[in-house]
């Protein structure tokens, strides 16, 4: 067991009005939630680590709980889902691997049966560093509409010993989808891809 | 002239840990961005009323915007800021336009009192670009504690033809402050200053 020691957190929602064409009735949301946590494996080679994934449960709960708040508190409204790690210079890409199961966990967790995989992305950056988290339908991945990304990042971290853990959720489709593919309407929802 | 808004960011970012150290209770910076159609892109335009307005719009919501953010009540707001960014196809005094002659006194409402200069900045840029809001003291600018500033960044924004206007309030001053100066508890609030 390794604490998971959090230096700061950071909390970004957007509403999305349009993009040029017409505006939507109900402006598109977004939010994002980031974690900056000592890395517990920093400056070293540590064959073992998957237990830190457990570690990590109770953090990617309270960020998806937090993400859901922030987008209304009806976790219903929530149809979109992606997840990220950045990991400061002193770590390894590995290091960002152990955040798929705690914050997939979470978010499937907290939404109750969301059937797609989550998307996700991680790499080893600096103070700074920015992520382009990956989005997709909570219950279809092949949902074109609702493919989409959100950039996040920490103007001071990671620094080299910290890790940035990010969980994404969007209120639905990109503000102006349009190049047709599987609706939302159409998704059986059962295999997580359709 | 109402503003025409393309899209809103809130962004919240809460410190509870630095140099090794609890910082308990966390400080904690909100900032609120509207991302603006520059209704004078492209082409020199003498009078500036309509984007005074739209400051007047956007102080208000975007001062509003953090306080919620925050979930305080809005006396308990203690500093603040205020930052534009124009895109390509506009011009600086853009920016002055909206910040200064009627930004402020709606900001002021939301966040109650304010008798401080609401610190500025602002330039130029392009999607993806970082902009820095300087944080000051609401009530009395030379609160050290309280110096401070809040990055902010969208990846797609400003669009040439867009201006992103950006507020910051906070709950609190830096994490460990101890370079001295007036103390926040020392402050009369009534010159602004001191």
């Amino acid at each position: 067991m390794a604490e998971v020691r959090i230096r700061k957190t950071l909390l970004c929602v957007e509403e999305i009005f349009h993009e040029g064409g017409p505006p939507a009735a109900e402006p598109h949301r977004r939010a994002a939630a980031v974690a900056v946590i000592a890395n517990p494996f920093a400056g070293r080679y540590e064959p073992d680590i998957a237990g830190f994934m457990d570690d990590l449960k109770p953090l990617g709960l309270e960020m998806a709980q937090t993400l859901i708040r922030a987008l209304g508190g009806d976790r219903k409204v929530i149809e979109g889902y992606g997840k990220g790690a950045i990991i400061g210079s002193a770590g390894e890409l590995e290091h960002g691997a152990l955040w798929h199961v705690p914050g997939g966990y979470a978010m499937r967790e907290a939404l109750g049966d969301a059937k797609a995989i989550v998307p996700s992305t991680k790499k080893v950056g600096g103070v700074g560093a920015r992520l382009d988290v990956p989005i997709t339908h909570i219950n279809a991945s092949y949902v074109r509409s609702h493919f989409d990304a959100m950039e996040v990042g920490v103007s001071d971290g990671p620094r080299a010993d910290e890790m940035a853990l990010a969980l994404v959720m969007t209120t639905g489709p990109r503000i102006h989808a349009r190049v047709g593919g599987l609706a939302a309407s159409e998704i059986t929802g059962e295999d997580g891809l359709r | 002239m109402s503003a025409d808004i393309r899209k809103i960011a809130v962004i919240v970012e809460e410190t509870r840990r630095e140099m090794g150290r609890d910082i308990d209770p966390p400080t904690r910076k909100a900032v609120a961005v509207a991302v603006i159609a520059n209704p004078f892109a492209g082409r020199y335009v003498e009078d500036l009323e309509p984007l005074m307005a739209i400051g007047e719009e956007l102080g208000g919501l975007l001062g509003r915007k953090c306080v919620e953010a925050l979930g305080i009540d809005p006396a308990h707001a203690e500093s603040y800021g205020k930052a534009a960014m124009v895109g390509e196809n506009g011009e600086l005094e853009h920016a002055a336009a909206i910040l200064h002659p009627r930004l402020g006194k709606p900001l002021r409402a939301a966040v109650e009192k304010g008798a401080a200069l609401v610190p500025s900045s602002k330039k130029m840029g392009g999607p993806g670009q970082p902009l820095d809001v300087p944080l000051g003291h609401k009530d009395a600018a030379y609160v050290r504690s309280h110096f401070d500033g809040i990055e902010v960044r969208l990846n797609d924004s400003p669009r040439a033809g867009e201006i992103m206007v950006a507020v910051a309030v906070t709950d609190s001053g830096r994490p460990l402050p101890r370079v001295g100066g007036l103390l926040a508890s020392e402050a009369k609030g009534v010159d602004g200053l001191r």
